[in-house]
């Protein structure tokens, strides 16, 4: 299945990308999809325990599980106001 | 009146949420700083939002806000993008009957966005370096 991932702020820099697509196992949840992307990035290890998912627009846990289209959202700690 | 602003915000226009029995308008107008927290000169600053989850979590503070200040009305307006020094980054309002309402409303939603909106703020400053801040928890 493929994922649409979006990476903000600092996590965007490390990926070096806005937006990526990922493949991953059909079932796979979030932290496989963030265990891809370390193994693609390398840059990005050591971000996990700061690190909020957001599926299709609402924060999830690390473990939960992903659909084909699914749109993950990378947040790393915010700075607003 | 909940918005994520590609341009300059006027606080004045958050206004708009005021009723007739409202007594009371507080707003918190957030400005760029001149200085970081270390006390860099800062030249500007970049802000981003992840902007329907800003969206949904301005709702559900001023949604909050209402379970805990009773009858008050809410507006949120952040920027994005590059500001300068001295631009507005955010401006939050509260409206009630009453002052004390409205007070502790608008602090509780300055307060909340900080701490939860997905908002990110990077600094730039004048001797070319930059980084991302995050918020206190």
């Amino acid at each position: 299945m493929r994922v649409h991932v979006l990476a903000f702020a600092r996590l965007r820099e490390l990926l070096d990308a806005a937006e990526r697509s990922l493949e991953l196992p059909t079932g796979a949840r979030a932290g496989e999809a963030w265990a891809a992307l370390v193994r693609a990035c390398p840059a990005l290890e050591g971000e996990a325990s700061t690190t909020r998912f957001a599926r299709n627009g609402r924060l999830v846990a690390f473990d939960e599980p992903l659909a084909d289209g699914d749109e993950l959202a990378l947040l790393p700690p915010v700075g607003g106001g | 009146m909940f918005r994520i602003a590609r341009d300059a915000v006027d606080a004045r226009a958050l206004e708009a949420i005021l009723r007739d029995g409202d007594g009371g308008f507080v707003t918190f107008v957030g400005i760029v700083r001149g200085r970081g927290d270390d006390g860099r000169a800062v030249r500007g600053l970049s802000y981003e939002a992840y902007e329907p989850l800003a969206h949904a979590a301005f709702e559900e503070i001023a949604s909050e806000a209402r379970e805990r200040f009773g009858d008050v009305r809410i507006a949120i307006v952040h920027r994005i993008g590059d500001l300068l020094v001295g631009e507005i980054a955010v401006a939050v309002a509260a409206a009630a009957a009453h002052r004390a309402e409205a007070f502790a409303a608008c602090a509780y939603a300055v307060d909340e966005l900080k701490r939860r909106a997905p908002i990110w703020k990077k600094e730039a400053y004048l001797d070319g370096a930059s980084q991302w801040c995050e918020n206190l928890q």
